[in-house]
Protein backbone atom coordinates (compact mmCIF):
# COMPACT_ATOMS: atom_id res chain seq x y z
CA UNK A 1 0.00 0.00 0.00
CA UNK A 2 1.39 3.50 -0.92
CA UNK A 3 0.93 6.17 1.42
CA UNK A 4 -0.52 9.58 0.22
CA UNK A 5 1.70 12.65 -0.60
CA UNK A 6 2.12 14.87 1.87
CA UNK A 7 -0.51 17.90 1.23
CA UNK A 8 0.89 20.64 -0.23
CA UNK A 9 1.01 24.19 1.37
CA UNK A 10 -1.37 26.69 -0.90
CA UNK A 11 0.58 29.52 -0.91
CA UNK A 12 -0.40 33.02 -1.89
CA UNK A 13 1.25 36.43 -3.00
CA UNK A 14 -0.20 39.69 -2.56
CA UNK A 15 0.67 43.27 -3.76
CA UNK A 16 -0.74 46.46 -2.31
CA UNK A 17 0.49 49.80 -1.98
CA UNK A 18 4.21 48.63 -2.99
CA UNK A 19 6.75 49.29 -6.22
CA UNK A 20 6.81 45.48 -6.57
CA UNK A 21 10.51 45.26 -6.06
CA UNK A 22 9.50 42.48 -2.92
CA UNK A 23 8.14 40.29 -5.94
CA UNK A 24 11.19 41.19 -8.19
CA UNK A 25 13.59 40.08 -5.03
CA UNK A 26 10.97 36.96 -4.89
CA UNK A 27 11.67 35.91 -8.74
CA UNK A 28 15.06 36.11 -7.67
CA UNK A 29 15.11 33.27 -5.54
CA UNK A 30 15.83 31.33 -9.31
CA UNK A 31 16.29 28.05 -8.91
CA UNK A 32 14.97 27.55 -5.70
CA UNK A 33 11.84 28.54 -7.02
CA UNK A 34 11.45 25.01 -8.45
CA UNK A 35 11.94 23.90 -5.18
CA UNK A 36 9.21 25.46 -3.85
CA UNK A 37 7.17 24.99 -6.86
CA UNK A 38 7.23 21.02 -5.72
CA UNK A 39 6.31 21.34 -2.37
CA UNK A 40 3.10 24.04 -2.59
CA UNK A 41 0.67 25.22 -5.29
CA UNK A 42 0.53 29.05 -6.01
CA UNK A 43 -3.40 29.57 -5.73
CA UNK A 44 -3.09 33.23 -6.02
CA UNK A 45 -0.09 35.44 -7.07
CA UNK A 46 0.51 38.52 -9.54
CA UNK A 47 4.05 36.83 -10.54
CA UNK A 48 3.18 33.09 -10.55
CA UNK A 49 -0.93 32.42 -10.74
CA UNK A 50 -3.63 33.70 -12.96
CA UNK A 51 -6.12 33.40 -10.30
CA UNK A 52 -7.84 37.13 -10.60
CA UNK A 53 -9.88 36.15 -7.03
CA UNK A 54 -8.72 35.66 -3.63
CA UNK A 55 -9.17 31.77 -2.52
CA UNK A 56 -10.08 30.22 0.25
CA UNK A 57 -8.29 27.91 2.42
CA UNK A 58 -4.94 29.62 1.76
CA UNK A 59 -1.69 28.25 4.39
CA UNK A 60 0.55 31.20 4.00
CA UNK A 61 0.42 34.33 1.83
CA UNK A 62 3.19 37.17 1.34
CA UNK A 63 1.86 40.69 1.33
CA UNK A 64 3.79 43.48 -0.12
CA UNK A 65 2.87 46.64 0.39
CA UNK A 66 1.34 49.04 2.78
CA UNK A 67 -2.17 50.01 2.92
CA UNK A 68 -3.08 53.12 0.70
CA UNK A 69 -6.73 52.94 -1.23
CA UNK A 70 -10.34 51.28 -0.52
CA UNK A 71 -8.81 48.12 -3.10
CA UNK A 72 -5.94 47.59 -0.47
CA UNK A 73 -7.67 47.41 2.37
CA UNK A 74 -10.66 45.34 1.17
CA UNK A 75 -7.93 42.21 -0.35
CA UNK A 76 -6.65 42.34 3.20
CA UNK A 77 -8.99 42.06 4.93
CA UNK A 78 -10.14 39.16 2.66
CA UNK A 79 -7.05 37.65 2.42
CA UNK A 80 -7.16 37.56 6.37
CA UNK A 81 -10.12 35.64 6.63
CA UNK A 82 -8.78 33.01 4.36
CA UNK A 83 -5.02 32.34 5.41
CA UNK A 84 -3.35 30.79 8.41
CA UNK A 85 0.12 32.75 8.36
CA UNK A 86 -0.53 36.32 6.71
CA UNK A 87 3.52 37.59 6.81
CA UNK A 88 4.10 41.32 6.19
CA UNK A 89 6.56 40.90 3.15
CA UNK A 90 9.20 44.17 2.91
CA UNK A 91 9.54 47.47 4.27
CA UNK A 92 6.44 49.25 2.75
CA UNK A 93 3.91 46.38 4.49
CA UNK A 94 5.68 46.80 7.54
CA UNK A 95 6.25 50.92 8.42
CA UNK A 96 4.43 52.00 5.00
CA UNK A 97 7.76 52.86 4.00
CA UNK A 98 7.78 54.74 0.45
CA UNK A 99 4.15 55.20 -0.17
CA UNK A 100 3.39 56.46 3.80
CA UNK A 101 5.23 59.64 3.08
CA UNK A 102 2.02 61.11 1.65
CA UNK A 103 0.64 61.21 5.38
CA UNK A 104 2.91 64.21 5.39
CA UNK A 105 0.25 65.60 3.92
CA UNK A 106 -3.22 65.57 5.93
CA UNK A 107 -6.05 64.11 4.09
CA UNK A 108 -6.53 62.64 0.69
CA UNK A 109 -7.73 66.61 -1.04
CA UNK A 110 -4.09 67.55 0.04
CA UNK A 111 -2.47 65.08 -1.84
CA UNK A 112 -4.50 64.57 -4.45
CA UNK A 113 -4.11 68.62 -4.92
CA UNK A 114 -0.01 68.31 -4.84
CA UNK A 115 -0.02 65.69 -7.13
CA UNK A 116 -2.63 65.87 -9.69
CA UNK A 117 -3.08 69.73 -9.78
CA UNK A 118 -0.14 71.87 -8.68
CA UNK A 119 2.75 69.44 -10.10
CA UNK A 120 0.50 69.07 -13.20
CA UNK A 121 2.35 70.21 -16.56
CA UNK A 122 -1.11 70.88 -18.17
CA UNK A 123 -4.52 70.59 -17.47
CA UNK A 124 -4.60 68.85 -14.51
CA UNK A 125 -7.18 67.00 -12.55
CA UNK A 126 -8.13 64.56 -10.64
CA UNK A 127 -8.50 60.67 -11.64
CA UNK A 128 -12.04 59.85 -11.19
CA UNK A 129 -13.49 56.81 -12.25
CA UNK A 130 -15.93 54.72 -9.80
CA UNK A 131 -15.28 51.24 -9.72
CA UNK A 132 -12.11 51.04 -12.10
CA UNK A 133 -9.41 53.93 -10.07
CA UNK A 134 -9.81 53.31 -6.41
CA UNK A 135 -10.37 55.91 -3.51
CA UNK A 136 -7.19 57.02 -1.67
CA UNK A 137 -7.85 56.45 1.70
CA UNK A 138 -7.10 58.99 4.65
CA UNK A 139 -3.34 58.16 5.63
CA UNK A 140 -1.30 54.95 4.58
CA UNK A 141 -0.97 52.63 6.92
CA UNK A 142 1.37 49.50 7.66
CA UNK A 143 -0.49 45.84 7.35
CA UNK A 144 -0.31 45.41 11.03
CA UNK A 145 -2.60 48.44 11.85
CA UNK A 146 -5.52 46.54 9.76
CA UNK A 147 -5.10 43.07 10.08
CA UNK A 148 -3.30 40.59 12.43
CA UNK A 149 0.02 39.92 10.67
CA UNK A 150 1.64 36.92 11.65
CA UNK A 151 5.28 37.17 11.00
CA UNK A 152 7.74 40.46 9.52
CA UNK A 153 10.19 39.87 6.81
CA UNK A 154 11.67 43.27 6.71
CA UNK A 155 13.83 44.82 3.58
CA UNK A 156 13.50 47.22 1.11
CA UNK A 157 13.52 44.61 -0.99
CA UNK A 158 14.05 41.44 1.50
CA UNK A 159 17.27 40.06 -0.57
CA UNK A 160 15.76 36.88 -2.29
CA UNK A 161 18.36 34.70 0.13
CA UNK A 162 16.33 36.57 2.95
CA UNK A 163 13.03 35.12 1.53
CA UNK A 164 14.58 32.04 0.94
CA UNK A 165 15.38 32.01 4.77
CA UNK A 166 11.99 32.90 5.31
CA UNK A 167 9.83 30.79 3.76
CA UNK A 168 11.63 27.10 3.60
CA UNK A 169 11.30 26.89 7.55
CA UNK A 170 7.56 27.08 6.20
CA UNK A 171 7.59 24.22 4.29
CA UNK A 172 8.36 21.74 7.17
CA UNK A 173 6.02 23.15 9.56
CA UNK A 174 8.20 25.30 11.06
CA UNK A 175 8.75 29.03 11.91
CA UNK A 176 11.58 30.60 10.60
CA UNK A 177 14.05 32.52 13.38
CA UNK A 178 14.00 36.32 12.21
CA UNK A 179 16.88 37.37 14.21
CA UNK A 180 20.24 39.40 13.80
CA UNK A 181 21.26 41.04 10.41
CA UNK A 182 20.98 38.49 8.05
CA UNK A 183 16.99 38.52 8.63
CA UNK A 184 16.25 42.03 10.29
CA UNK A 185 17.97 44.88 8.75
CA UNK A 186 15.05 47.39 7.35
CA UNK A 187 16.26 49.07 4.29
CA UNK B 1 44.58 55.19 40.82
CA UNK B 2 42.06 53.17 42.75
CA UNK B 3 40.42 50.19 41.33
CA UNK B 4 36.67 49.45 42.01
CA UNK B 5 35.56 45.82 42.04
CA UNK B 6 31.39 45.13 41.04
CA UNK B 7 29.80 42.04 39.24
CA UNK B 8 28.09 42.49 35.93
CA UNK B 9 25.87 39.67 34.63
CA UNK B 10 27.56 37.57 37.15
CA UNK B 11 30.60 38.16 36.39
CA UNK B 12 33.29 39.65 38.89
CA UNK B 13 35.46 42.49 37.29
CA UNK B 14 37.68 45.43 38.44
CA UNK B 15 37.32 48.47 36.54
CA UNK B 16 39.42 52.08 37.58
CA UNK B 17 37.70 54.21 40.02
CA UNK B 18 35.49 56.92 38.19
CA UNK B 19 34.78 54.46 35.60
CA UNK B 20 31.41 54.62 34.11
CA UNK B 21 28.85 51.29 34.53
CA UNK B 22 28.72 51.09 30.91
CA UNK B 23 32.81 50.63 30.71
CA UNK B 24 32.40 47.80 33.00
CA UNK B 25 29.73 46.47 31.10
CA UNK B 26 32.01 46.25 27.77
CA UNK B 27 34.60 44.36 30.15
CA UNK B 28 32.16 42.20 30.87
CA UNK B 29 31.22 41.27 27.63
CA UNK B 30 28.13 42.56 27.47
CA UNK B 31 26.34 43.97 24.56
CA UNK B 32 24.87 47.01 25.85
CA UNK B 33 22.91 49.01 23.25
CA UNK B 34 24.05 52.80 23.10
CA UNK B 35 23.08 55.71 20.83
CA UNK B 36 23.39 59.42 22.49
CA UNK B 37 26.74 57.98 23.75
CA UNK B 38 30.25 58.06 21.91
CA UNK B 39 33.29 57.39 23.46
CA UNK B 40 35.14 60.73 23.40
CA UNK B 41 32.51 63.03 24.36
CA UNK B 42 31.05 63.69 27.52
CA UNK B 43 27.40 61.48 28.44
CA UNK B 44 24.13 62.98 28.42
CA UNK B 45 21.82 59.78 28.63
CA UNK B 46 19.50 61.06 26.45
CA UNK B 47 18.61 57.98 24.32
CA UNK B 48 18.15 55.54 27.53
CA UNK B 49 19.25 52.41 25.71
CA UNK B 50 21.71 51.85 27.82
CA UNK B 51 19.67 51.34 31.08
CA UNK B 52 20.64 48.87 33.15
CA UNK B 53 19.94 47.16 36.38
CA UNK B 54 21.48 48.37 39.83
CA UNK B 55 20.18 45.73 43.10
CA UNK B 56 19.53 48.35 45.35
CA UNK B 57 18.05 50.60 42.93
CA UNK B 58 14.56 51.18 42.54
CA UNK B 59 14.88 53.07 39.23
CA UNK B 60 16.82 51.77 36.35
CA UNK B 61 20.18 53.72 35.75
CA UNK B 62 21.61 54.63 32.35
CA UNK B 63 25.00 52.71 32.27
CA UNK B 64 26.81 55.76 30.72
CA UNK B 65 26.46 58.15 33.10
CA UNK B 66 26.21 56.06 36.06
CA UNK B 67 29.58 56.04 37.95
CA UNK B 68 30.92 52.42 39.11
CA UNK B 69 30.92 51.78 42.59
CA UNK B 70 32.45 48.97 44.70
CA UNK B 71 30.38 46.23 45.13
CA UNK B 72 27.69 46.68 42.07
CA UNK B 73 25.82 44.20 41.27
CA UNK B 74 24.67 45.23 37.16
CA UNK B 75 22.13 43.29 35.16
CA UNK B 76 22.44 44.53 31.56
CA UNK B 77 19.87 42.27 29.65
CA UNK B 78 17.36 41.03 31.94
CA UNK B 79 13.63 40.56 30.06
CA UNK B 80 12.82 43.42 31.50
CA UNK B 81 15.30 45.76 30.23
CA UNK B 82 15.39 43.81 26.19
CA UNK B 83 11.08 44.46 26.75
CA UNK B 84 12.31 48.44 27.28
CA UNK B 85 15.14 48.71 24.81
CA UNK B 86 13.22 47.46 21.93
CA UNK B 87 10.07 49.80 23.09
CA UNK B 88 12.43 52.90 23.57
CA UNK B 89 13.44 51.87 19.34
CA UNK B 90 10.39 51.89 18.29
CA UNK B 91 9.13 55.21 19.62
CA UNK B 92 12.32 56.27 18.21
CA UNK B 93 10.76 55.11 14.56
CA UNK B 94 8.03 56.47 15.22
CA UNK B 95 8.57 59.26 16.60
CA UNK B 96 10.83 60.46 13.33
CA UNK B 97 10.27 59.91 9.62
CA UNK B 98 13.25 57.12 9.24
CA UNK B 99 12.58 55.95 5.90
CA UNK B 100 15.92 53.33 5.29
CA UNK B 101 15.05 52.56 1.96
CA UNK B 102 16.53 55.92 0.19
CA UNK B 103 18.51 57.13 3.44
CA UNK B 104 21.83 58.21 2.92
CA UNK B 105 23.17 56.09 5.90
CA UNK B 106 21.66 52.88 5.50
CA UNK B 107 24.27 50.12 6.04
CA UNK B 108 26.13 52.38 7.90
CA UNK B 109 23.46 54.14 10.56
CA UNK B 110 23.13 53.10 14.18
CA UNK B 111 19.77 53.32 14.49
CA UNK B 112 19.22 51.13 11.86
CA UNK B 113 21.83 48.66 14.03
CA UNK B 114 20.29 49.27 17.19
CA UNK B 115 16.71 47.93 15.92
CA UNK B 116 18.71 44.37 14.08
CA UNK B 117 20.23 44.25 17.67
CA UNK B 118 16.73 45.12 19.57
CA UNK B 119 15.30 42.42 17.41
CA UNK B 120 12.84 45.08 16.46
CA UNK B 121 10.43 43.83 13.40
CA UNK B 122 8.29 45.99 13.40
CA UNK B 123 6.55 48.96 15.48
CA UNK B 124 4.13 48.69 17.39
CA UNK B 125 3.59 52.27 17.34
CA UNK B 126 1.94 54.56 14.97
CA UNK B 127 4.36 56.28 12.78
CA UNK B 128 3.39 60.06 13.74
CA UNK B 129 4.46 61.52 10.41
CA UNK B 130 6.03 65.00 12.02
CA UNK B 131 7.13 67.97 10.17
CA UNK B 132 10.07 68.64 9.45
CA UNK B 133 12.74 70.78 7.90
CA UNK B 134 15.98 70.01 5.93
CA UNK B 135 18.67 72.95 6.36
CA UNK B 136 20.75 73.07 3.12
CA UNK B 137 22.16 76.10 3.73
CA UNK B 138 25.89 74.97 4.28
CA UNK B 139 28.29 74.61 0.97
CA UNK B 140 29.02 71.64 2.51
CA UNK B 141 26.49 70.06 4.81
CA UNK B 142 22.81 69.32 5.19
CA UNK B 143 21.03 68.54 8.26
CA UNK B 144 17.95 66.58 7.27
CA UNK B 145 16.00 66.93 10.78
CA UNK B 146 13.21 64.07 10.18
CA UNK B 147 16.10 61.64 10.68
CA UNK B 148 17.48 63.56 13.91
CA UNK B 149 16.64 61.38 17.23
CA UNK B 150 18.16 64.59 19.34
CA UNK B 151 20.97 62.24 20.47
CA UNK B 152 23.14 65.59 20.84
CA UNK B 153 26.79 64.26 19.72
CA UNK B 154 26.74 67.28 17.13
CA UNK B 155 26.04 69.51 20.16
CA UNK B 156 28.68 67.80 22.36
CA UNK B 157 31.49 67.28 19.44
CA UNK B 158 31.28 70.94 18.53
CA UNK B 159 31.36 72.22 21.98
CA UNK B 160 33.50 69.58 23.52
CA UNK B 161 36.41 68.84 20.64
CA UNK B 162 35.69 71.56 17.68
CA UNK B 163 34.76 74.59 20.66
CA UNK B 164 32.94 76.13 18.20
CA UNK B 165 29.54 75.64 19.93
CA UNK B 166 27.59 76.07 16.71
CA UNK B 167 24.87 73.48 17.49
CA UNK B 168 22.17 73.29 20.52
CA UNK B 169 18.69 71.59 21.20
CA UNK B 170 16.11 74.00 21.12
CA UNK B 171 12.40 73.76 22.35
CA UNK B 172 10.69 71.32 24.45
CA UNK B 173 8.86 68.16 24.43
CA UNK B 174 7.98 66.44 20.48
CA UNK B 175 8.77 70.13 19.02
CA UNK B 176 12.63 70.14 20.49
CA UNK B 177 15.20 70.69 17.80
CA UNK B 178 18.81 70.74 16.51
CA UNK B 179 19.34 74.56 16.04
CA UNK B 180 22.17 76.22 14.02
CA UNK B 181 23.68 79.40 16.10
CA UNK B 182 20.73 81.51 17.53
CA UNK B 183 18.25 79.26 15.22
CA UNK B 184 19.82 80.89 11.96
CA UNK B 185 20.32 78.90 8.55
CA UNK B 186 23.34 76.24 9.05
CA UNK B 187 25.32 78.66 6.33
CA UNK B 188 24.94 81.29 8.04
CA UNK B 189 26.32 80.84 10.87
CA UNK B 190 29.90 82.44 11.36
CA UNK B 191 31.43 80.35 13.92
CA UNK B 192 30.96 77.10 11.97
CA UNK B 193 34.50 75.95 10.60
CA UNK B 194 33.34 73.43 8.18
CA UNK B 195 35.43 70.96 10.20
CA UNK B 196 32.62 68.05 9.48
CA UNK B 197 32.78 66.75 13.22
CA UNK B 198 29.22 66.57 13.30
CA UNK B 199 28.91 64.73 9.99
CA UNK B 200 31.41 62.42 11.49
CA UNK B 201 29.52 61.29 14.59
CA UNK B 202 25.75 62.02 13.51
CA UNK B 203 24.84 58.24 14.09
CA UNK B 204 21.94 58.35 11.45
CA UNK B 205 21.41 60.07 8.57
CA UNK B 206 20.39 63.51 10.02
CA UNK B 207 23.40 65.44 9.34
CA UNK B 208 25.66 64.34 5.88
CA UNK B 209 27.47 66.14 3.20
CA UNK B 210 25.95 67.09 0.58
CA UNK B 211 27.00 65.04 -2.30
CA UNK B 212 26.61 61.76 -0.18
CA UNK B 213 23.01 59.67 -1.91
CA UNK B 214 21.35 57.01 -0.83
CA UNK B 215 23.92 54.86 1.72
CA UNK B 216 26.80 56.54 0.53
CA UNK B 217 27.46 58.02 4.04
CA UNK B 218 30.55 56.80 5.81
CA UNK B 219 30.69 58.25 9.42
CA UNK B 220 33.70 58.37 11.60
CA UNK B 221 32.71 58.10 15.18
CA UNK B 222 36.00 57.08 16.35
CA UNK B 223 37.57 60.67 15.33
CA UNK B 224 36.42 62.61 18.18
CA UNK B 225 37.96 59.89 20.86
CA UNK B 226 40.79 60.28 18.87
CA UNK B 227 41.05 63.71 19.36
CA UNK B 228 40.23 63.66 23.03
CA UNK B 229 43.03 61.11 22.95
CA UNK B 230 45.94 63.02 21.17
CA UNK B 231 44.38 66.02 23.39
CA UNK B 232 44.56 64.28 27.20
CA UNK B 233 46.79 61.38 26.75
CA UNK B 234 49.35 63.13 23.81
CA UNK B 235 49.01 59.74 21.97
CA UNK B 236 49.31 61.73 17.97
CA UNK B 237 49.78 57.90 16.06
CA UNK B 238 46.72 55.08 15.85
CA UNK B 239 48.07 52.04 14.28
Amino acid sequence: MTSSPPRKLRFATVWLAGCSGCHMSFLDLDEFLFDLAEKVDVVYSPVGSDAKLYPEAVDVCLVEGAVANEDNLELALLLRQHTAMVISFGDCAISANVPGLRNLWVGTEAVLDRSYLELADQGGQYPHEPGIVPELLPKVRPLHEVIPVDLYLPGCPPSAERIRLAIAPLLVGEKPLMKGSAMLRFG
Amino acid sequence: MGVITLRVNGVELAVPAGSSVLTATRQAGAQVPVLCHLDGLNPIAACRLCLVEIEGSQKLQPACSTEASEGMVVKTDSDQLQHLRRMAVELLFSEGNHVCAFCVASGACELQNVAVAVGMDHSRFPYQYPHRPVDASHHLFSIDHNRCILCSRCVRVCDEIEGAHVWDVANRGGESRIVAGLNQPWGEVESCTSCGKCVDVCPTGAIFHKEDTTAEKHPHAERAQRLRQAREQHQWHHP
